[in-house]
């Protein structure tokens, strides 16, 4: 591996991770798409700090860029309080009208300077070891790599300091509030550093993969674990496993390393979603046919119990009777049968079924409780 | 009670109003310390309204809310809040002993992280409504009952004096109904206030003592067994007198 193939994958490993703090908790306040809308003004921001100062590596850029994220979350919640508008047409109707002012801005008057829509778009992380940090003459490094440093500094400080307070404020802000949390607070709080992160990062990964690296991750871990520390965890982890992964499939395929590793959150997503131990759609699907299977057993053995000792006993337990009494088909009485045979619930006497005493247990455990 | 024991909440005027409707109009109301007080009536009645505005969760358009003698902010460590089990995600990743240290944030603080001592008092409030079997529990994994037990032992860590509930009755099983009247009682007992938004009109007599009848205005509020009448109960819930007629054939 060459030194800037290493520097490459570190950028997009820390962005990961930086990106996936704060999506955790997007993710639980159910806010995600809010990310998507921030990631694309936060360019009107850039835009205008660039006018500002005509340097676009200022650290102007990156507050005017926040501070834009911050107005798109307080514009989306004036439109809300009108009652006029629902959360996700505001969303909807405040995101292109900035990202497009920012569009115009840029074609009628920045022409000629290195800000494109292209690379907004999907960013430019190949290019990225061009660009290095100099200071008193040294090269440290891509100014990139400490750029997304910083904001995964910030953002790891943010949420070990306020963890308590995000966590109330994201599970019962009524209750928040009355304990006098200011959950409007913690929001913009959130907001700002959502608007940093993604400032920072889609310098980089562009603003299509910095939705990807916000939602993606959190929503994977989700399914994985119960455990609000433990989520934030994952969601750093599958991240980085989606950075890596992307950028040597994008090595492979020659292709663009944003949307290789966009791509590989949504591959990883998509094996969690079906192989998740206990949320996943695989396990979820055995668990029922599992509980399918057990409750017909229960239900023979109860059938059993109920006739046992009575005049009728010989009569309901010959299984030709079982289709007509339960309304079992053949094949599926016959699995039964065999099932509860196997779990030693009941045993074949004559042609008759009998309950074992090992069924009639269960039978009798089952009715008392 | 005779002897006008001092008021423990005290409110004037309050009106709250979404846009220009009024979902309050003009409130009073006068809580004296250790009692059980439901706010009864119909939906839409402002009832989560009030409790909100108490709180301060709601600005009002007009008002004045008195904790014991001093407005809420000054005095939220004596009050205590059961919200509507309904109005929280019980997906969030976390377990019941986690929410019920919530109770705690209160008195820790902005930052201060909860310890052992926290752990400790949220084991003891679990004890009381019968949930210490379920402290690592994931809170999805509750039912409705055991959900709002989780939300009375949250309310118990607070240790507060004056608890405002939410329907707590709502959608529980009867044990559970049983257990959270003791435990109501048990925090009168000890000499505690408990105003709780209540739907079930056949129990306020048996669980409170204390009504107020809201329907936007106050209809009337005072002891059970003045204020509970036939006539207020029509006043407040207008033409829906079906209840009233039940309640003549059983006595």
């Amino acid at each position: 591996m060459t030194s800037s193939q290493i520097e490459i994958q570190l950028i997009a490993i820390i962005t990961a991770a930086a990106c996936a703090l704060p999506g955790v908790i997007l993710v639980l306040r159910r806010m995600a798409m809010m990310s998507d809308a921030i990631s694309h003004t936060v360019l009107l921001g850039i835009v205008i700090g660039f006018f500002l100062v005509g340097d676009l590596n200022s650290p102007i850029l990156i507050f005017g860029a926040a501070a834009i994220g911050v107005l798109t979350v307080s514009l989306v919640a004036l439109l809300e309080r009108t009652r006029l508008v629902k959360e996700d047409a505001a969303i909807g109707l405040v995101f292109p009208a900035l990202f497009s002012i920012a569009v115009i801005l840029i074609s009628r008057y920045a022409g000629d300077v290195h800000l494109d829509t292209d690379a907004v778009l999907v960013g430019e992380l190949a290019f990225a070891p061009f660009d290095r940090l100099i200071v008193f003459g040294r090269d440290i490094g891509p100014r990139g790599l400490y750029v997304m440093l910083g904001i995964l500094l910030f953002n790891t400080l943010f949420i070990t300091i306020f963890y308590k307070e995000l966590k109330i404020t994201t599970f019962d802000a009524g209750l928040a509030a009355a304990l006098g949390f200011a959950p409007t607070l913690m929001h913009y709080a959130l907001m700002s550093l959502v608007s940093l992160t993604v400032v920072g990062a889609f310098d980089i990964v562009g603003s299509i993969l910095v939705v990807a690296l916000i939602v993606t991750p959190p929503a994977a871990a989700y399914l994985l674990t119960d455990d609000l520390g433990r989520m934030f965890v994952l969601s750093v982890l599958i991240g980085a496993l989606s950075a890596l992964s992307g950028y040597w499939l994008a090595y492979g395929l020659d292709a663009s390393i944003a949307g290789s590793i966009a791509t590989m959150t949504g591959v990883i997503f998509v094996l969690v979603f079906l192989f998740a131990p206990d949320k996943g759609l695989v396990s979820s699907a055995r668990r029922r046919t599992r509980q399918k299977w057990e409750f017909a057993q229960t239900m023979l053995a109860i059938h059993l119990f109920n006739h046992e000792n009575t005049p009728a006993a010989s009569e309901e337990s010959r299984f030709a009777h079982l289709r007509e009494h339960l309304r079992w088909e053949d094949a599926f009485a016959n699995q039964v049968v065999k099932r509860a045979e196997n779990a030693k619930l009941i045993q074949r006497n004559n042609g008759a079924l009998e309950l074992t005493d090992h069924g009639r247990q269960h039978a009798q455990i089952t009715l008392t409780n | 009670m005779n002897q006008n024991p001092p008021n423990t909440i005290e409110v004037t005027d309050l009106t709250v109003a979404y846009k220009d409707k009024p979902v309050l109009w003009d409130v009073d109301l006068e809580v004296p310390e250790g009692i059980l007080m439901a706010i009864v009536g119909p939906n839409g009645a402002g009832k989560t309204t009030l409790i909100k505005a108490i709180l301060g969760l709601i600005e009002p358009a007009a008002g004045q809310v008195l904790i014991q003698g001093a407005p809420y902010k000054e005095q939220r460590r004596l009050v205590g809040y059961v919200p509507q089990r309904g109005s929280v995600d019980w997906d969030f990743p976390t377990t019941v002993i986690d929410v019920v240290k919530m109770g705690r944030y209160g008195s820790l603080g902005w930052i201060r992280r909860p310890g052992k001592k926290e752990q400790q008092k949220a084991m003891e409030a679990l004890e009381k409504v019968g949930m210490s079997d379920f402290a690592e529990r994931q809170i999805s994994q509750l039912s409705g009952g055991q959900q709002q037990r989780v939300f009375l032992a949250r309310a118990l860590v607070q240790e507060a004096s004056i608890y405002f509930m939410d329907e707590p009755f709502q959608g529980v099983d009867a044990v559970t109904e049983r257990a959270i009247v003791t435990l109501l009682q048990d925090l009168r007992a000890s000499g505690k206030t408990v105003v709780c938004v209540h739907h079930d009109l056949t129990t306020v007599p048996e669980y409170f003592d204390w009504v107020m009848l809201l329907n936007v205005r106050r209809i009337a509020s005072g002891p059970v067994e003045e204020v509970f009448t036939d006539e207020n109960l029509r006043l407040a819930y207008g033409g829906r007198v079906g209840f009233l007629r039940e309640r003549r054939a059983a006595q």
